[in-house]
């Protein structure tokens, strides 16, 4: 199967082919069966290439499909990758890209834009899966490019909204400039080592110079920081969430934005050797999780407590990475995906119950109506807060080892984080399911679970968020770390811990009590004293009303980078355009019809004046053939 | 050998001459009746001049084909119109004079083109059977077919498209 | 030489009638006899032909004008046509006055 593994990418390809061309000619059953089928024939093709991989004395197999750029010396070659670390994603892309698939047969079922929303979904998934599987570079970034283009289309899916089509806006310019950092590491690594694919790029690392390196490793970070929404590029993903919630749960929870993660892990090589850069990561990380978990705590559109509580978790990711960790965060990559995944579907659910609400105040008492909704979701929260044993806990808790052995203060850091994301987690799922209801009558005459196409997915993913931890069981518990052991061929120094086990011990505990203590906190003020968020922003305290502004950081960059670019525009609009460019482009009319007023005057109509002219230009050519 | 010259220069220099004469006529007569005779006699001194080339063939099918049926075609038509010495516009002397000045200065510059021809390298004057209808026709349907055929079309899209203008509009 | 003629007298030759032509164009107002000269041109034209061929023992060059003559036939034909309409519609056929292409 590990030879094929180029079907993997082409059945979505088929898929987007098939529902781009003739999806308004076809049922929605039929369209979103295809898209559903084309994920699924990707997923089963993934597992058996996977299963096949663990009996592979190699671990890394290359498939070349064809020469693409030829020139002198650039030579790259379209060629796929497939080894643990790509095997990994393949398995959490298509694995849990079918399972929203489903889910959004039942989502979006009365939207008129149904088959193309499985077009842009399953070229989505084509591009995804590119990205992992490329085996250089440039392979990587069609597919970098490719997800950035889908999740344009998705967020502003529903183009007939302004917002939503400015939130796609905002989305695609940032990931711009992320991009932009992207491409300059690419070409300083084809400068530099003369080929951009991994083997030959990573065997010869060490030979470019602790300077170049350092500089490739942070234009790749740039690329990352765009990607996966950290500061200061993470405006963007809150907006996102103007897409349909599978997008959001697919796109920017479970797979694009962890791109960031798999490119810096894939990329091990130039960060392990460069010092500066993996600070530099570390430090962004804690920064991002620190920064969007707080605002997550005074947040109030349930789909944008879930965007802030994805900035955080990545920053989290990226922390892990930083310090080393790659194979710790590649796991919260995976157990993540689970959960966020999980938890987007149901806060999708919820609001396909309150038909289209969104905002927490007005929801409450859910739990008793929508049942399946709530149980999984409750199972999604507990996983997110570290809740052992539960799969966020296993993966949280290694990072913030390797985290521990690396920097104190960084663990402390990380561990408010992870309080202040039990606490708004649970601040969420109180507010929604527990009290009394708060929205109109119409609203809960409404209420209902919804099909079985979207609980299903639901139900699965929960069991995944249950179990999903078991992959990396801590190797003091005397059990083997499986994730940590798949992925070390790939990565340049495996981080094994070299804590004692006491330590791990405490820290353990001390993650669980500090969870327990938050969520007591949590349920003594939401749920016995029945706190409201208030809806008056005026009655907020100062510090409040900063959190729940987002720190004015939208409007700092507007009045930094918007407003100086508008005016430099305006001021481009209105002299270079229409004065130069266009004074130009009206003189030359004017000047030929001017001419053209005075020239008409020889067309006099006469035949004969014709003629004579005619043979007077005859004898000019002449004349000047016998001067040359 | 008369006066230094032999029959076919003298030949050449009397169809030469006629031509000319002839073809200076068409332009000048009034009256176009006569224009369309004396070109006809320009055209037969052609044929004589392609007889003193040697293509017999090609000088009975210029014969035939301007003097039979194209000027009697024109003659036909003027005719038809009953254009006679009274009907026939002038131009201005000015106008003669200006496109008598731009053919002059056209001959002027087309003489002096021609400068250079007598170094031209040819071969000496080989065999006089290229003119002969079997030449000429093994020539033409062989190398010249597909023109040839084209040409059969050309005719016949000629043909149609005349009928088609000179026929009385249908109202 | 050509029979003991010179290639130049034929060339001059076919150039003066040619010329003859076009001033007859230039000159003429009648459209019929404008038609005429340019008769007159063509021939000139073949007549140089025919002593290129002549010249080069090649029988391409009458080829070529049986080709030219077959084209001025048609030529003849529609241009003569053409003129009847015009003449049946306006009644005369006088270059000065047909103006349209003015307006």
């Amino acid at each position: 199967m590990i030879k094929l593994i180029g079907l993997v990418p082409l059945f979505p390809l088929i898929g987007f082919l098939i529902n781009g061309f003739f999806g308004k000619k076809m049922s929605k059953s039929l369209s979103g069966g295809i898209a559903c089928v084309s994920v699924l024939a990707s997923f089963v093709v993934a597992v058996l290439a996977f299963l096949e991989l663990q009996h592979s004395a190699n671990k890394s197999h290359v498939i070349e499909l064809f020469s693409w750029i030829n020139s002198d010396t650039l030579k790259i070659p379209f060629s796929l990758l497939f080894d643990p670390l790509s095997s990994i994603f393949l398995l959490i892309i298509t694995g849990i890209g079918f399972l929203i698939h489903i889910y959004s047969t039942g989502y979006m079922h009365d939207d008129d834009g149904f088959s193309r929303f499985f077009t842009y979904l399953n070229l989505f998934v084509f591009f995804m899966l590119l990205l992992v599987l490329g085996n250089n570079y440039l392979v990587m970034f069609v597919g970098w490019e490719g997800v950035g283009l889908c999740s344009y289309l998705l967020i502003g899916f529903w183009f007939k909204n302004t917002a939503f089509n400015n939130a796609a806006r905002k989305a695609f310019v940032m990931n711009r400039i992320g991009d932009l950092g992207f491409l300059m590491g690419i070409i300083l690594i084809f400068v530099t080592y003369g080929s951009i694919s991994y083997g030959e790029v990573f065997a010869k690392a060490g030979t470019g110079g602790t300077a170049v390196v350092t500089s490739i490793a942070l234009l790749l970070f740039i690329g990352a920081i765009g990607k996966s929404a950290q500061i200061p590029l993470y405006t963007w993903l809150p907006d996102a969430m103007a897409g349909p919630t599978p997008v959001s749960a697919l796109i920017h929870a479970a797979t694009m934005v962890t791109a960031g993660i798999y490119m810096v892990v894939r990329s091990n090589v130039f960060y392990s050797i460069s010092e500066v850069a993996s600070e530099t990561v570390a430090v962004v990380g804690i920064a991002t999780a620190l920064f969007a978990a707080t605002i997550g705590l005074l947040q109030n559109d349930i789909k944008k407590i879930l965007a802030y509580s994805t900035v955080s978790q990545l920053g989290l990711m990226f922390l892990g990475l930083g310090v080393g960790a790659y194979s710790s965060s590649v796991f919260h990559v995976t157990t993540h995906a689970f959960f966020k995944a999980l938890l987007f579907l149901g806060a999708g659910s919820v609001i396909h119950a309150m038909g289209g609400e969104q905002d927490v105040r007005k929801m409450g008492g859910l739990k008793g109506k929508i049942k399946i909704t709530y149980i999984t979701m409750l199972l999604g929260t507990i996983a997110i807060s570290g809740i052992p044993p539960f799969s966020g806990f296993f993966s949280k808790d290694e990072i913030l080892a390797h985290v521990y052995e690396h920097n104190k203060i960084l663990w402390f850091l990380g561990m408010v984080t992870s309080m202040l994301t039990a606490f708004y987690m649970f601040r969420m799922l109180f507010l929604t399911f527990f009290g009394n209801f708060r929205g109109t009558h119409e609203q809960e005459h409404h209420l209902h679970e919804s099909p079985k196409s979207m609980t299903v997915p639901l139900m699965v993913l929960a069991g995944l968020s249950v179990v999903g931890g078991l992959i990396g069981l801590p190797e003091f518990w005397g059990q083997h770390n499986w994730i940590g052991e798949y992925l070390s061929p790939i990565i340049l120094r495996p981080d094994p811990s070299i804590l004692s086990h006491e330590t791990e011990w405490t820290l353990m505990g001390l993650a669980v009590l500090a969870a327990g203590v938050v969520i007591y906190f949590a349920h003594a003020m939401f749920i016995t004293n029945d706190v409201l968020p208030e809806n008056n922003e005026e009655k907020l305290k100062p510090w409040q009303k900063l959190i729940a502004n987002k720190y004015y950081v939208d409007e700092l960059y507007n009045a930094v980078v918007t407003k100086p670019l508008d005016i430099i525009s305006s001021f481009f609009h209105k002299f270079m355009d229409l004065q130069v460019v266009d004074g130009i482009v009206n003189s030359t009319g004017k000047a030929v019809t001017g001419i053209g007023s005075v020239v008409r005057l020889l067309q006099t109509g006469n035949i004969g004046f014709y003629i004579v002219s005619m043979v007077l230009g005859v004898v000019l050519i002449l004349l000047f053939t016998f001067i040359i | 050998m008369i006066l230094g010259y032999t029959i076919t220069q003298w030949l050449f220099g009397i169809l030469s001459f006629l031509a000319i004469m002839f073809a200076l006529m068409v332009v000048f007569s009034r009256n176009p009746i006569n224009s369309v005779l004396y070109l006809v006699l320009t055209f037969f001194c052609i044929a004589g001049h392609y007889l003193l080339l040697n293509a017999q063939f090609l000088a009975v099918v210029h014969i035939v084909v301007y003097s039979g049926a194209i000027m009697v075609l024109f003659l036909f038509v003027i005719m038809l119109m009953n254009l006679n010495e009274d009907t026939e516009p002038q131009r201005t002397w000015l106008n003669k004079i200006i496109a008598a000045v731009a053919g002059g200065m056209l001959l002027f510059v087309m003489v002096g083109s021609l400068k250079g021809a007598e170094q031209l390298q040819y071969k000496q004057w080989g065999s006089s059977q290229i003119g002969l209808i079997k030449n000429l026709g093994m020539v033409l349907f062989k190398d010249f077919l597909f023109p040839f055929e084209i040409a059969s079309i050309l005719l016949l899209a000629a043909m149609v498209g005349a009928i088609m203008i000179g026929k009385k509009e249908i109202k | 030489m050509l029979n003991g003629i010179s290639i130049n007298y034929y060339l001059l030759l076919s150039t003066v009638l040619f010329i003859i032509g076009a001033v007859g164009v230039m000159a003429r107002r009648n459209s019929i006899i404008i038609f005429m000269c340019i008769e007159l041109m063509l021939n000139a034209v073949n007549l140089m032909l025919v002593s290129f061929s002549t010249l080069h023992n090649d029988p391409k060059g009458q080829v070529f004008v049986f080709f030219i003559m077959a084209v001025a036939a048609s030529e003849v034909a529609v241009g003569l046509a053409i003129l009847t309409m015009i003449y049946r519609n306006i009644k005369h056929i006088d270059t000065d006055l047909l103006t349209n292409l003015k307006n």
